[in-house]
């Protein structure tokens, strides 16, 4: 498995916004864990809430990274808050919106809205809200050496980056 | 019309609750920022940025540069530092840089890694009343 937790990038305004998307499939191993049959409760698949934020965290952080060509080592440092109000279920999308509230040489804190869309009730209904803050990990260092290798965005990303139209902002 | 001492305290303190998840009591004047209410260094950068949310006004940004609120860069610096003890000019350049911060009382054991201990509640007030007076 891959750790990728967003399927496409469908909207980017640079330095602003973007929007990703992910499809929840119950191929997904985990989903049959979280939560297996137990005695008489049956299975509940429902997408962990951790996972979501994972999503949030590549969504913002993909949008953080591209301000500066990808060059900086852009890390999740700290969950600033995350509230869920409503579970996602195997055949529904999350989508996940991100926003640049303040960006400085440092690194940068985002706010996300997740909302999904199901097919049961053909509509978009609220998730939750997840604010983020990114360090630049090179501005950040306090004496410790990271490789020059920008090791966070790596080959994974390309295929986001590519499907997004997203390369061009890579340096 | 300028903000009053208790109201620029108040907004203080709603900034550290939010960024550090204490408790409002727990956010008076004598806390110091690391040992008393557990901030962590990216708390350092969430604060900077929610106070300048918090100050700012459309007539009047409130923009806190690097190193202003907090010396971090500046004790990089090995003229200022030696064996980890800030030197008399690292010490006349806090007093210059940042006297939102009681320096009086950290030069008496100017250890480097003690500073983070003086950056108290009263302190980051003391900025900010400062900066939007100027």
């Amino acid at each position: 498995m891959r750790w990728m937790w967003i399927d496409r990038v469908i909207a980017f305004e640079p330095r602003t916004r973007l929007v990703a998307v992910k499809n929840v499939s119950l191929a997904e191993e985990h989903l049959h864990q979280h939560f297996a049959a137990d005695g008489a409760l049956p299975p509940c698949p429902v997408m962990p809430s951790s996972l979501i934020l994972e999503g949030m965290a590549q969504t913002a952080g993909i949008l953080v990274g591209s301000v500066h060509g990808f060059r900086e080592k852009v890390v999740l440092a700290k969950v600033v808050s995350a509230t869920f109000e409503r579970d996602v279920n195997p055949g529904e999308t999350i989508r996940y919106d991100a926003s640049i509230e303040r960006m400085d040489d440092m690194g940068a804190s985002t706010v996300g809205i997740v909302d999904r869309f199901s097919f049961a009730d053909n509509a978009w209904a609220p998730v939750g809200r997840i604010e983020l803050m990114f360090s630049h990990l090179d501005q950040n260092r306090a004496g410790v050496e990271f490789p020059e290798e920008n090791f966070v965005f790596g080959e994974n990303f390309r295929t986001l980056l590519e499907g997004a139209g997203l390369r061009k902002f890579s340096v | 019309m300028a903000k009053s001492r208790a109201d620029i305290e108040a907004d203080v303190r709603d900034v550290l609750v939010d960024a550090l998840g204490v408790d409002e009591d727990d956010v008076v004047a004598t806390a110091t920022l690391k040992g008393d209410l557990g901030a962590e260094s990216i708390d350092y950068l969430d604060i900077v940025f929610r106070l300048e949310k918090k100050f700012s006004t459309p007539e009047k940004p409130f923009k806190i540069a690097q190193g202003e609120l907090f010396p971090e860069n500046l004790m990089t610096d090995p003229s200022l530092v030696e064996s980890g003890k800030v030197t008399a000019k690292g010490i006349a350049l806090l007093k210059e840089k940042v006297p939102h911060v009681d320096v009086s009382e950290f030069e008496k054991d100017p250890q480097i890694t003690k500073l983070p201990n003086h950056f108290t509640v009263k302190s980051l007030c003391d900025f900010v009343q400062r900066k939007l007076g100027a």
